[in-house]
């Protein structure tokens, strides 16, 4: 098996793990760097984990508390999948488990670092649209996945609405009441 | 069951925790829960012997990613300081103070599950349904199985713009290919099979830049097989020069419909559907024999100032539309349950200051019953956090004596049983889970819904 394959399917399983009761919608939408089915495998996770060191990237999340969360994550995770993984203290994140869904996985980028990016699709770009507080750099979380040259890059785990806050229905005059 | 488990967590034994109860078992109940659980025993409570409220009903069947919600209610619902209870109806079989006695806090998560109603004569005849209920029906909803929706006629109306109308306006004149494999129910799969239903109008009171659905759900109208857009181009005079000045999500939206309205889409094509701006419903008409409906009569609007905040003021100018099935996408709207809870009446909520009901100590609410029936799921879940953490913050600066002992469940469970009501728990729910999966595999479909109230509780008590 080669390692690219054994790292989806580590992926996979650590996500699997987290959720001990999930069934995964078949219709999840994978970024594209993502490839293959996903398997339970526990054992060959640690292996994994200890062969790969050098493809590990470091990641900071600047939580909504202000707290700068750090964590080594594998080249090819979704940020969705760091988050999920390495249970990061996220009120919310990914409600819909990566399926394009909904927009609790935003994060907001450094400007540099968004711009190597890459392209937007539609498909993400709509329900980016939904996401409060959004940013000239925000990307939905699911969507974007670990390359080496994203090394030590920080995000900002923005603000979600609430009733302490301006009412950004208000504020940001683009969203009506939506069901 | 509960009694034998042994509580992991530190420092906090099932019996010295506070004991928490939630009304409603949708998204808002358990978002409340799951944020309530790091600090409190939490029981959910619902009517239905089924769980997940509108991720269940409400959802339209073809966005089944939309429920993954489910998956993380179902390990909040197993959680070891939590628990279910179906078929329990608060305000009859329980009332809110019986709640209150044997909990160190009440939390009122039901949701709205009335609708507004047009107020306009003819509204009752038969053609006429609220979303609600027309979604309720293709979503399996007990109460909602007798609908028998006539869809024999060529032209549907639907009043509003709002996501609920794009869903049933899809749902409509969506190839029943696309259907067959989710959980629609059986008899509206078979009912949208024989439909003569093709050409849907969406009519909204004010313009294009108000139209409250969202972009997702207009991609997928615009994208349907064998469907061409109907548009007047009339109704964007002056759009396009507005575009500029507009925040992105709503620019990409009006972007698409001007797309729409210019491309029209294959003229081969058998079925239609589009938007009609700046009307609003004031008679349904009958046919001759004053049986059932066979038009809409709208008044002609014109916009007052712009934005969010423009306003539809009447012309006077009347059009008449010919159709055979209204359905009024205007709004759910929150009753009240109990009459030892405070109702505002006016905006169909319980009045409430960031979550804790008025003048009630140790009330509380989330979800659309607390801000109106508006947002999405993350919306309500955010709402819910919120409630959850206020509630969290009153027990700590000691607002509810936690230094009495709470007998939650077990009392309820037994004043039920007095009363003849016997509860579904959650690992009776997955039986009828099991068995509705069961049922859909055989017709290749995601699950087949129980839409009878005492097939579900046969099952749940095998």
């Amino acid at each position: 098996m080669s390692a690219c394959a054994l790292r989806v399917f580590v992926q996979r399983a650590a996500v699997m793990r987290k959720a001990a009761h999930q069934t995964f919608s078949q219709t999840r939408a994978f970024p594209q760097c993502v490839t293959g089915s996903y398997t339970h495998s526990r054992g060959i996770n640690t292996l994994t984990n200890s062969l790969r060191a050098e493809e590990k990237v470091t990641v900071h999340f600047l939580n909504r508390d202000g707290k700068r969360i750090t964590v080594k994550a594998l080249t090819g995770e979704s940020l969705l999948d760091v988050v999920v993984n390495n249970d990061l203290d996220i009120d919310g994140f990914g409600a819909c488990e990566g399926t394009l869904a909904c927009s609790t996985c935003h994060l907001i980028f450094e400007e540099g670092v968004y711009k190597k990016l890459g392209a937007v699709s539609d498909e993400e770009m709509d329900m980016l649209d939904l996401a409060y507080g959004l940013t000239d750099t925000s990307r939905l979380g699911c969507q974007v996945c670990l390359r080496k040259d994203l090394d030590g890059m920080i995000l900002r785990v923005p603000d979600v609405i609430s009733d302490a806050r301006v009412d950004s229905e208000k504020e940001s005059s683009t969203a009506p009441p939506k069901v | 069951i509960w009694g034998s488990h042994i509580c992991r967590v530190r420092g906090l034994s099932s019996s010295s925790s506070p004991r928490v109860c939630i009304v409603g078992g949708g998204p808002a109940g358990f978002y409340t829960a799951q944020q309530l659980l790091k600090n409190a025993a939490v029981d959910i409570y619902e009517r239905l012997p089924v769980p997940f409220g509108l991720v269940r009903f409400g959802v339209a069947p073809d966005h089944p990613e939309v429920k993954n919600v489910i998956n993380t209610f179902t390990q909040t619902a197993q959680h070891e300081r939590c628990s279910f209870h179906g078929n329990v109806n608060v305000g009859k079989d329980v009332t809110i103070d019986e709640l209150r006695q044997a909990y160190h806090a009440v939390v009122l998560s039901y949701g709205a599950e009335g609708n507004r109603s047009m107020g306009i004569p003819g509204e009752d005849l038969p053609g006429v349904f609220s979303a609600k209920d027309f979604v309720g029906w293709y979503n399996g909803l007990p109460s909602n199985k007798e609908l028998h929706p006539d869809l024999s006629f060529e032209t549907a109306v639907i009043l509003g713009q709002g996501n609920v109308a794009l869903d049933v306006a899809r749902i409509l004149l969506a190839p029943v290919e696309m259907l067959k494999e989710t959980d629609i129910t059986q008899n509206a799969l078979e009912a949208l099979a024989g439909s003569k239903v093709r050409r849907v109008l969406i009519v909204g009171r004010r313009g294009p830049l108000q139209i409250a659905c969202t972009i997702k759900e207009l991609r997928e109208m615009v994208n349907l097989p064998n469907t061409r857009a109907d548009m007047l181009p009339a109704d964007f005079e002056g759009i396009a020069e507005a575009l500029k000045d507009l925040p992105r999500p709503r620019k990409r939206l009006t972007e698409l419909m001007m797309k729409a309205v210019k491309e029209g889409g294959d003229d081969k094509a058998e079925k239609c559907c589009g938007f009609r701006f700046f009307r609003s419903p004031v008679e349904v008409l009958a046919g001759a024999d004053g049986k059932r409906a066979t038009g809409i009569r709208l008044a002609l609007n014109k916009l007052e100032g712009s934005g969010e905040s423009a306003r539809a003021e009447v012309t006077g100018q009347l059009e008449d539309v010919d159709c055979g099935l209204i359905i009024s996408s205007i709004g759910y709207k929150s009753i009240p349950i109990d009459p030892a809870v405070p109702f505002d009446p006016r905006r169909a909520i319980v009045p409430n200051e960031m979550g804790r009901v008025q003048d009630t100590a140790g009330l509380y609410c989330s979800g659309w019953v607390k801000r109106g029936p508006t947002g999405v799921i993350a919306t309500t879940m955010n709402d819910s956090f919120d409630t959850a953490h206020v509630l969290i913050q009153d027990m700590e600066a000691g607002k509810l004596d936690l230094s009495v002992n709470k007998p939650g469940a077990q009392a309820i469970t037994a004043l039920l049983q007095t009363r003849g009501v016997r509860t579904v728990l959650f690992s009776q729910w997955e039986k009828i889970n099991a068995e509705e999966e069961k049922r859909g595999k055989s017709q290749g479909k995601a699950r087949e819904k129980l839409l009878d109230v005492d097939e579900m509780l046969k099952i749940a008590w095998s």
